[in-house]
């Protein structure tokens, strides 16, 4: 252990207050026979010197979004992060300390997570939000048992084919045994058709699923798609990019009924992955249904104003099995984070980081259309991501010279989309610069040459 | 010495026209912003955010934090939550380009080192907890509960097919188990059952005979358990629960009792969750993040979630061919940046440190039971492992003093309270978990204040705290008439 506390006076003088001879006998309520009779099989300690030095040198043999320019997006993308966003969150008061409990000793975390709600509410244009789930596609399955019981059909789904593959994937993993119904809509040429997507939802339908900007980054017909919903009984949830409501109208102008998101964008770097956030607003004729915690106003004795975890009886430590979910630890620390980001960029800020997204975007899209050997998938806007086809089709040997060269170039869609296997997905934040798109066109150029011809 | 800019919130300081964030100038070619953004997916104006300078939200939130107790400025013996020191070193190493500024869709090639660690981490995930595969993919103990449960189905929706045996329908879990328990079951379309426990704490071999058959699942056992006593019928149960088929889950909240002590696949259990935001040390993050990882035996491993990560000769790969899968619970990876400093946290306790952990937890915990127990009933026994539950049901029927009145006078002495009315088994609960990463002179104080608030009036108890920045706030109202969002007033 690194650390010791109790020195080996203190623990005498411990066991003797205990009552007991040896730290041994404190464990004699598990039986003998269960006790391990080896030490575990793990390799030796590390005092912090040697810890760093290791991990160090695991982290030198990967190649981080900066050592290579990063086009790389599909749901995680190379945004900035204001230092004051980690300076801020990493204060130990925040950091490690847990869900507040206690309101007296936690109006700091209590305050932040109800203004963290009203951001995400003034974002999505919605009326109320959670504060955090575990990340953007478990908040779309969230989203579907929510509008399943707040519409009593347990039986079928529709979303669309242009949603998160990877979020899809996860709806299938937790309806499908249920015996529901995941009825996907396709995108062929890069956005559903709305009335192909209209004549899928029906009477037994709890929800349509739109994520908009979609997957390849284009825009989805959500006004039609709501409108069917509507029509049919069944709820319109829709997943968004937080950064593109900067400039795209918002879903609760136009009619979503819950509103997810992956909230990775506002303010926390890649990860690998995790730990996100989790996002989710909803109409308030909802707020009852909703997963998650939730922060209220009150006041206290002396009648100030004050916040607390709120409208618990959803909750699993109360409701057991009749909880709205089984989620207890979240991801406070990124909806905190959200909520830093956002006040810095405040409106304006967060318009021209979708500006610089879009601009930039549209031009590495044209840029690359130029290169030989390349094309757009799809004749259609975009917001922040592009699908590119690669002619002669080898996007892994294409994707891996251009790694040589530097670039951590796109995502090659065949895992998710057969028909796409000759195609990459682009993605370009406000990060990218026009030296970095110019370079990764030549270098994408050099190589589709050389690998059409390789073909020929 | 309080600021006013704590007490307003971000939306009564903004003033229109402030700004915090400066944005470069684009570097792309000039175009009307019509010609880029279709007209009918236009917002006419940007969302309505409060418009702030840097030093105001610099100013705010540092006053905010100030408001919060934290393992790093107080004793934080929450029961069940595991409140232990969060190295700062994982903190410096985690945030190491080389690990935080990966994409999730990078080349394998580009991951080398990130895999290697993953995969050691499986690794010694499986060794420590007895069993023989992992999954690293879920979000938290919840998630890991709830995915485990669906790996469960998937097997027996298999065996179902192969023996033509009927469906399994059902998931017991004790009465004294955490509430995420049986959500996990119902997420996952089982039936969720209580199983009673005896009076002494244990579960009730005779209800759990009577409630287990051929449709029983899984039985979810805590062991240690919610009352942080080991039981000792675990095998026994094991061996009830396999004769009719079923599988035993467990809830591995509790694993800082029993670390390189005793392992669960050695006594029983089947597939277990951690909790390495308690276990291993990561930073509570005020509710989050967690990870979820899970260990199974390996009947089990071919329905485990994918990706997982595997060894092909001296490369890592994540392993996506996998047929049996139940899927994903997630999308990319995981929560990658806890299971990093996990995996720091193990490397540099070594095995000895490991179980030097638990010994130090069961010590502490001993301790301040000893120091309690004449003045606070503690129902289950002089002896526990990583934690106690006592209860303030005697002094409430004598004196009218609650757990919750306890709980809140000692924020006034500058401890956080213990975990209050959990497990639902014991009345009027206070769950007391001092961990590890403390020594006796604050387990000492700690009881002092405990015993000097009982001999205090119950009026300065049930009006505590008093030294607070709240006191107790309204709930009912809060729930009543809910506000959960700042509206501009008209
Ligand atoms: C005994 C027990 N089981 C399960 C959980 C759920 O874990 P998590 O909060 O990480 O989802 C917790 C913690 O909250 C717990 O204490």
């Amino acid at each position: 252990m690194p650390y010791t506390f109790n020195t080996p006076d203190d623990e005498r003088a411990m066991l003797s207050a205990i009552g007991v001879d040896s730290i041994d006998r404190l464990f004699d309520g598990i039986p003998r026979d269960m006790w391990l009779s080896r030490p575990l099989d793990l390799p030796p300690a590390m005092g912090e010197l040697e810890l760093t030095a290791h991990l160090s040198e695991l982290a030198a043999r990967n190649s981080p979004a900066g050592d290579k320019v990063c086009f790389l997006g599909g749901g995680s993308y190379d945004h900035f992060v204001p230092a004051a966003v980690d300076q801020l969150a990493g204060r130990g008061e925040f950091y490690t300390s847990y869900t507040p409990y206690q309101p007296e000793v936690s109006q700091g975390n209590l305050q932040a997570m109800f203004e963290y709600q009203t951001l995400i509410a003034q974002l999505t244009g919605m009326d109320v939000s959670n504060a955090s789930l575990y990340d953007g596609g478990s908040a779309v399955v969230e989203a579907a048992m929510m509008a399943m019981s707040a519409t009593g059909r347990r039986g079928k789904i529709v979303v669309l084919g242009s949603v998160h593959p990877e979020y899809r994937e996860i709806l299938d993993t937790y309806l499908l045994p249920l015996d529901a119904e995941v009825v996907t809509i396709d995108a062929p040429q890069g956005a559903a058709d709305a009335a192909a997507v209209a004549s899928a939802i029906d009477d037994r339908t709890a929800c349509a699923i739109v994520q908009q900007p979609n997957f390849f980054g284009c825009y989805e017909a959500v006004d039609e798609i709501g409108r069917a919903a509507h029509a049919a009984g069944a709820l319109f949830v829709v997943s968004v990019d937080p950064i593109s409501l900067g400039l795209l109208r918002r879903p609760g102008d136009y009619g979503a009924d819950i509103v997810v998101a992956e909230g990775q964008s506002l303010g926390t770097p890649l990860l690998y992955g995790g730990p996100y956030l989790g996002i989710m607003a909803c109409r308030e004729a909802f707020v009852r249904r909703m997963p998650g915690r939730i922060a209220g106003e009150t006041v206290d004795r002396h009648g100030r104003r004050c916040w607390v975890l709120t409208l618990q009886t959803r909750e699993q430590h109360i409701r057991r099995e009749k909880a709205t979910s089984n989620i207890c630890t979240s991801q406070g620390l990124f909806a905190l984070r959200a909520a830093i980001y956002l006040s810095l960029m405040g409106p304006q800020g967060l318009r021209e980081v979708a500006e610089l997204c879009l601009r930039k975007t549209r031009y590495a899209a044209e840029r690359l259309a130029n290169v030989d050997g390349l094309s757009l998938a799809f004749d259609r806007p975009t917001f922040k991501e592009f699908v590119v086809r690669a002619e002669g089709g080898n996007v892994e040997s294409l994707l891996a010279t251009a790694a040589d060269d530097g670039f951590h170039a796109g995502v090659p869609l065949g895992r998710w989309y057969p028909q796409l296997k000759d195609c990459f997905l682009v993605a370009v934040t406000e990060k990218r610069t026009r030296d970095e798109i110019d370079h990764l066109a030549t270098s994408l150029g050099s190589h589709s040459r050389t690998l059409a011809t390789s073909h020929a | 010495m309080r600021n006013q800019q704590a007490t307003q919130l971000l939306f009564e300081l903004s003033k229109p026209g402030r700004r915090g964030a400066k944005l470069p100038a684009s570097d792309v070619p000039a175009r009307s912003l019509s010609d880029l953004l279709p007209a009918e997916h236009a917002a006419a104006f940007p969302p309505p955010l409060p418009e702030l300078a840097e030093p105001d939200v610099v100013r705010h939130f540092t006053n905010l934090s100030t408001k919060n107790m934290s393992v790093d400025t107080h004793f934080y013996p929450l029961g069940s939550c595991t409140m232990k020191y969060n190295s700062k070193r994982n903190e410096r190493i985690a945030a190491l380009p080389g690990l935080a500024n990966l994409h999730p869709y990078q080349s394998e090639d580009s991951l080398q080192g990130l895999l290697q660690l993953l995969y050691e981490l499986q690794g010694m995930l499986c060794e420590i907890s007895g069993l023989d595969a992992a999954s690293l993919q879920p979000a938290a103990g919840a998630h890991g509960e709830l995915t485990a449960l669906m790996v469960a189905a998937a097997y027996f929706r298999d065996r179902a097919q192969q023996t033509g045996e009927p469906r399994r329908t059902k998931v017991l879990t004790p009465d004294s188990s955490h509430g995420t328990n049986p959500a996990s079951a119902a997420v996952a379309g089982f039936e969720a059952v209580t199983v009673r426990s005896t009076p002494d704490g244990f579960v009730d071999l005779a209800d759990l005979r009577a409630k287990l058959d051929r449709q029983t699942a899984v039985f979810m056992i805590t062991n240690p358990n919610t009352l942080g006593l080991f039981d000792r019928q675990v095998r026994e149960i094991a061996h009830l629960v396999h004769e009719q088929g079923g599988l035993l889950y467990l809830d591995g909240a509790n694993m800082n009792a029993i670390l390189g002590v005793a392992r669960p696949g050695d006594f029983g259990a089947d597939m277990m969750h951690f909790n390495p935001h308690k276990t291993f040390s990561g930073p509570h993050g005020g509710g989050g993040p967690g990870a979820g990882p899970i260990t199974v035996r390996a009947m089990l491993e071919p329905y485990l979630p994918s990706p997982v990560v595997t060894k092909v000769g001296d490369r890592y790969r994540l392993a996506f061919d996998r047929p049996k899968s139940i899927g994903r619970v997630r999308s990319f990876f995981g929560n990658t940046g806890v299971l990093v400093r996990a995996y720091c946290y193990l490397r540099t306790h070594g095995p000895d440190g490991l179980r030097r952990v638990s010994e130090q937890a069961v010590l502490n915990a001993n301790y301040l039971l000893a120091k309690v127990k004449d003045r606070l009933s503690v129902p289950h026994g002089d002896r526990c492992m990583h934690e106690f539950v006592a209860s303030a049901a005697k002094i409430k029927a004598q004196r009218g003093i609650s757990a919750m009145d306890i709980a809140k006078r000692l924020l006034d002495y500058g401890f956080h309270a213990p975990t209050v009315y959990f497990p639902l088994t014991v009345k009027e609960a206070m769950m007391i978990e001092p961990t590890e990463t403390e020594g006796k002179e604050t387990l000492d104080a700690f009881a002092d204040a405990l015993v000097r608030i009982l001999d205090e009036s119950p009026e300065t108890l049930h009006d505590a705290p008093h030294t607070t920045p709240i006191s107790r706030p309204d709930e009912v109202r809060a729930a009543r008439t809910p506000v959960v969002r700042w509206s501009p007033s008209a």
